[in-house]
């Protein structure tokens, strides 16, 4: 047999016909690795390596010794593991209801829409905000309809309530694509070999559904894990990881410690983040690529639609309220006091405290990462799905990477890594504590949803398309300008706008990295609401919220009149 | 209009996959050397998994080969990437640009190539016309049925002038009918065109319709090269006989020079012998519509099968131990055998090919 090299030089050659693709992903390449693999490598380095230069684990030793540490993580798993059960079944009930059930009101559906864009407008931390405000000390059904002086709603039952409220919707759009993909007569005809309904739930959509359930569980247990900002503001003396992380830098100012700990949360992400990527994700859809050949002959047995809508639109009362009750705690004189409505706190934060600013730097910062972000993540996608090149796996494999990375991590290996330079030797050290580098943070924070969303855009499209706009004499950057880039607009477009809201609404990374050159909403709104300011911290969010719920409709909207996919789909 | 013509010539060409379940290497396309002469229409035709597209997309530049070197006319091409060959090909798919309407699917290649505004729109209002589908410039691609989109496909690809064009199992999408007109639609364009084509495709009709030579390919080798009369009476492999129309094999074996054959114990005399010299083994290749049922002829038979198909009669008849099917057209003044009747096999001498 010849060998392939033939085939091979060629290819090379063809490939380095092509500077502007050449550049591109020597820039990508350094900019995956200078900003995602060396901060997380220089975490490992500095855990193991002691001042002297020899290698050894006793950084890690001490702070396994410490029994808060330990402490730390088993809270944290099992938070994570409660969690992620129940948002994974909430996510499911909510799902099978809105695919194989009857909603027969105009309610009903404007409820599941509205649950289905919380998750994406809003900042992470503001369930806890209302959470204490609703049934904390001073809270509004505790105190003062139930008359409970002393409920403590800090601490496990806190964050793990709080998490299940903010997570349960991603399982719910997940669980919902795989359910709307099950071909609807694989169930009739286990109706018409004589199963009842419950029969065919049990054995046919259940287990059709089962490795997705398990994806969806294990991607709330990582999002649970990685949070910081929910178990900061409720977690009270119940310690995760993250906030662990958080306080060993900016309390005890135990840098390696810090890092060893980060090692540790990253060990468990990682783990369940292969587990969930590799295999579940793959098996999930493996099982479901069968096209639903027709509409889904909707439940609308009374027995059956009455309890279950009836439960589902109480719970997603309860959230909404849950996310009301954040504005009218900026509009209050004082919460759980005196309901007399003012607008003092919104004068305070922009006469006081610096609103103005606050805002404007976050603005700022999201608007300049959300147009990059998309636009990396929209060339990473081509690259991935529509070239073929040797660093290919290696750039999929580290914007990947950035989705398992968690917040904290990555603002400890900022800091490991960039205060006194890349690897200590200064070079880059003037780019920490600048705006620039909080820019590439969201930009590292915002990539991997961008670019799954353009990947899963991309592979939509015959790739004869691109092929053709080649074969007609256009080089890489034509055929991606003019070919590409127009047909998925859309993913580009939301990608501008998640990038955005991801910015705008992040606290975790950021939290650690920010100087006081820079003042952020979220970091605002923590700090207030560490202090017990309420108010404050209400009246911040509520104005974040506006912010980021107005960027979503703008980008609706664009879609709607400017989008090309809608039209390509009818074709 | 065009040019120049092309000729395309392949040297040694040889393409090398990985078996994705077994990782195992093998030849896709195996040391293949063709010539294409310049202003012919060329079709690659084979089964699935032949090595007919791979080959074309070599010649387009999507693919490396392993061994040998492409020419273009005079030029060696293996180190030009697509946009850089004076190629244009049509796909299978169409891949039309589906944000662009007809006249910017058109004009597209022509803008890279940054003619002026007065000349593209000449050119692109010239080509819609010859392949007929002018005044629908601004229609969306989305608009149109599948047949006009392979038009402009067409369109896009013949308005370069490239020196060969080249079709990817371009009507496989479309429906019988469709195809059929299609394909006489191509060949007419390409001849006013005057235009060296390389077409690939699976269907034997097709290649027959359309083409001034068939290459058969098979298993990543070539088969035969020829004319498709060449092909079709002169086969030169049972595969090349098999796959292009229908045939019958029959086993006989040579008993003198002057063309005598034993095939199942019956004495055949044949025109031709081929290579074959006395004594040799050998196969006898008889088209289905070259034989009739007949109460006299060369072979004897039982019908095992005797079915009605409106312009023919169909038979399968047994002779020796093999099936022989036969089209007997136009049976409405015929005698029609039953099965199980005995009778005879019957044959112009010179019908039979022998391999």
């Amino acid at each position: 047999m010849a060998k392939k090299s033939q085939s091979q030089s060629l290819d090379r050659k063809k490939f380095f016909a092509d500077p502007i693709m050449v550049t591109t992903i020597v820039l990508l390449i350094v900019f995956l690795t200078l900003f995602i693999l060396y901060p997380l490598a220089i975490l490992l380095v500095d855990s193991v390596v002691s001042e002297g230069g020899g290698i050894s684990l006793d950084v890690f030793k001490r702070i396994f010794a410490m029994s808060n540490f330990r402490r730390a993580i088993t809270n944290t798993l099992k938070v994570g593991f409660l969690v992620g059960i129940a948002s994974s079944l909430i996510g499911l009930l909510f799902a099978y209801v809105e695919e194989y059930v009857q909603l027969k009101t105009k309610f009903m559906s404007g409820l599941f829409k509205v649950i289905s864009m919380l998750p994406v407008v809003s900042p992470p931390f503001v369930l806890s905000l209302s959470m204490i405000m609703l049934f904390g000390k001073a809270g509004i059904i505790t105190r003062h309809l139930l008359h409970i002086y002393d409920n403590n709603v800090y601490g496990f039952w806190g964050i793990a309530i709080v998490q299940t409220l903010t997570f349960f919707p991603v399982c719910y759009m997940m669980l919902k694509g795989l359910l709307k993909n099950i071909d609807p007569s694989l169930e009739e005809a286990a109706r018409d070999m004589g199963a009842s309904r419950s029969k065919v739930f049990t054995t046919v959509t259940l287990p059709l559904i089962l490795p997705g359930l398990g994806n969806a569980f294990l991607v709330t247990f990582i999002e649970s894990i990685a949070d910081f900002a929910n178990p900061m503001i409720i977690g009270g003396s119940y310690d995760t990881l993250a906030t662990s992380i958080y306080l060993q830098i900016t309390g005890a100012y135990d840098k390696e410690g810090a890092s060893a700990m980060a090692v540790v949360l990253l060990a468990i992400t990682l783990m369940m983040f292969i587990v969930q990527k590799y295999y579940l994700e793959a098996k999930s859809t493996a099982t479901l690529t069968g096209k639903a050949s027709r509409q889904r002959m909707l439940i609308t047995d009374k027995s059956v639609t009455r309890p279950l809508t009836i439960i589902c639109s109480l719970f997603a009362i309860f959230v909404i309220a849950m996310y009301i009750c954040v504005p009218f705690g900026a509009m209050f004189k004082t919460w759980g006091y005196d309901f007399s409505l003012t607008f003092k706190w919104f004068g305070l934060v922009f006469s006081r405290y610096k609103g103005f600013k606050a805002f404007k730097d976050s603005f700022v910062l999201s608007l300049i990462a959300s147009p990059i972000t998309a636009l990396f993540s929209m060339i990473i996608s081509y690259l991935v799905v529509k070239r073929n090149f040797k660093s290919k796996g290696f750039i999929e494999a580290v914007s990947m990477l950035a989705m398992a990375v968690p917040g904290t991590v990555l603002g400890v290996g900022f800091i490991r890594g960039f205060s006194a330079g890349v690897f200590r030797t200064g070079f880059l050290q003037s780019l920490y504590g600048t705006g620039a580098l909080l820019v590439i943070v969201f930009i590292v924070r915002s990539l991997p949803t961008g670019t799954r969303s353009g990947i899963s855009a991309l592979r939509q499209i015959d790739k004869s398309i691109e092929e053709s706009a080649y074969d007609m004499g256009a080089d890489s950057f034509k055929v991606f300008t003019t070919v590409t880039l127009p047909l998925i607009k859309d993913s580009f477009l939301s990608g501008l706008v998640t990038t955005f809201v991801r910015s705008i609404t992040a606290i975790s990374a950021i939290i650690l990295l920010v100087t006081p050159k820079y003042l952020l909403i979220t970091v605002q709104i923590n700090e207030f609401a560490e202090k017990g300011s309420y108010g404050l911290a209400c009246a911040f969010a509520t104005i974040l919220i506006i912010i980021t719920y107005s960027a979503v409709l703008l980008m609706n909207t664009f879609i709607k009149y400017f989008g090309t996919s809608r039209q390509i789909k009818e074709n | 209009m065009v040019k120049e013509k092309k000729g395309v010539r392949l040297e040694h060409i040889s393409k090398i996959y990985q078996d994705p379940k077994t990782g195992k290497d093998f030849y896709a396309v195996k040391d293949t050397s063709l010539n294409i002469e310049p202003g012919s229409f060329v079709t690659l035709l084979g089964p699935s998994g032949c090595g007919k597209t791979t080959t074309l997309r070599m010649i387009a530049g999507f693919e490396s080969p392993d061994e040998g070197e492409i020419y273009l006319g005079e030029e060696p091409i293996n180190e030009l990437t697509p946009n850089k060959r004076d190629t244009a090909m049509v796909f299978q798919s169409y891949a039309l640009l589906p944000h662009y309407n007809i006249f910017d699917n058109v004009a597209y290649g022509l803008k890279l190539r940054k003619l002026d505004t007065a000349t593209i729109q000449e050119k692109v209002t010239n080509i819609l016309k010859l392949v007929g589908l002018e005044g629908m410039e601004g229609r969306m691609t989305n608009q149109l049925s599948g047949g006009q989109q392979q038009r402009v496909a067409l369109a896009r690809a013949l308005v370069l002038e490239p020196g060969v064009l080249l079709f990817d199992e371009p009507l496989s999408n479309l429906d019988a009918k469709l195809r059929v007109s299609m394909r006489t639609e191509i060949r007419r364009i390409q001849q006013e065109a005057g235009i060296t084509a390389i077409y690939v495709t699976h269907d034997q009709s097709e290649a027959m319709a359309i083409s001034d030579k068939i290459i058969i390919m098979d298993k990543g080798v070539v088969a035969q090269m020829g004319t498709p009369q060449e092909i079709y009476y002169h086969p030169n492999s049972e595969f090349v006989a098999d796959f292009i129309g229908e045939a019958n094999f029959l086993k006989g074996k040579v008993l003198d020079k002057n063309g005598k054959v034993d095939v199942y114990g019956n004495e055949v005399i044949l025109k031709e012998l081929g290579d074959k010299s006395v004594g040799d083994e050998c196969t006898l290749v008889l088209r289905p519509e070259a034989a009739v049922v007949a109460d006299d002829g060369q072979l004897p038979c039982e019908v095992t099968l005797s079915c009605f198909m409106g312009s023919y009669q169909n038979y399968h008849v047994k002779v020796g131990d093999s099936i022989v099917k036969i089209t007997d057209f136009n049976p409405k003044n015929k005698k029609i055998y039953e099965v199980g009747d005995h009778a005879f096999v019957k044959f112009e001498n010179e019908s039979i090919h022998v391999i």
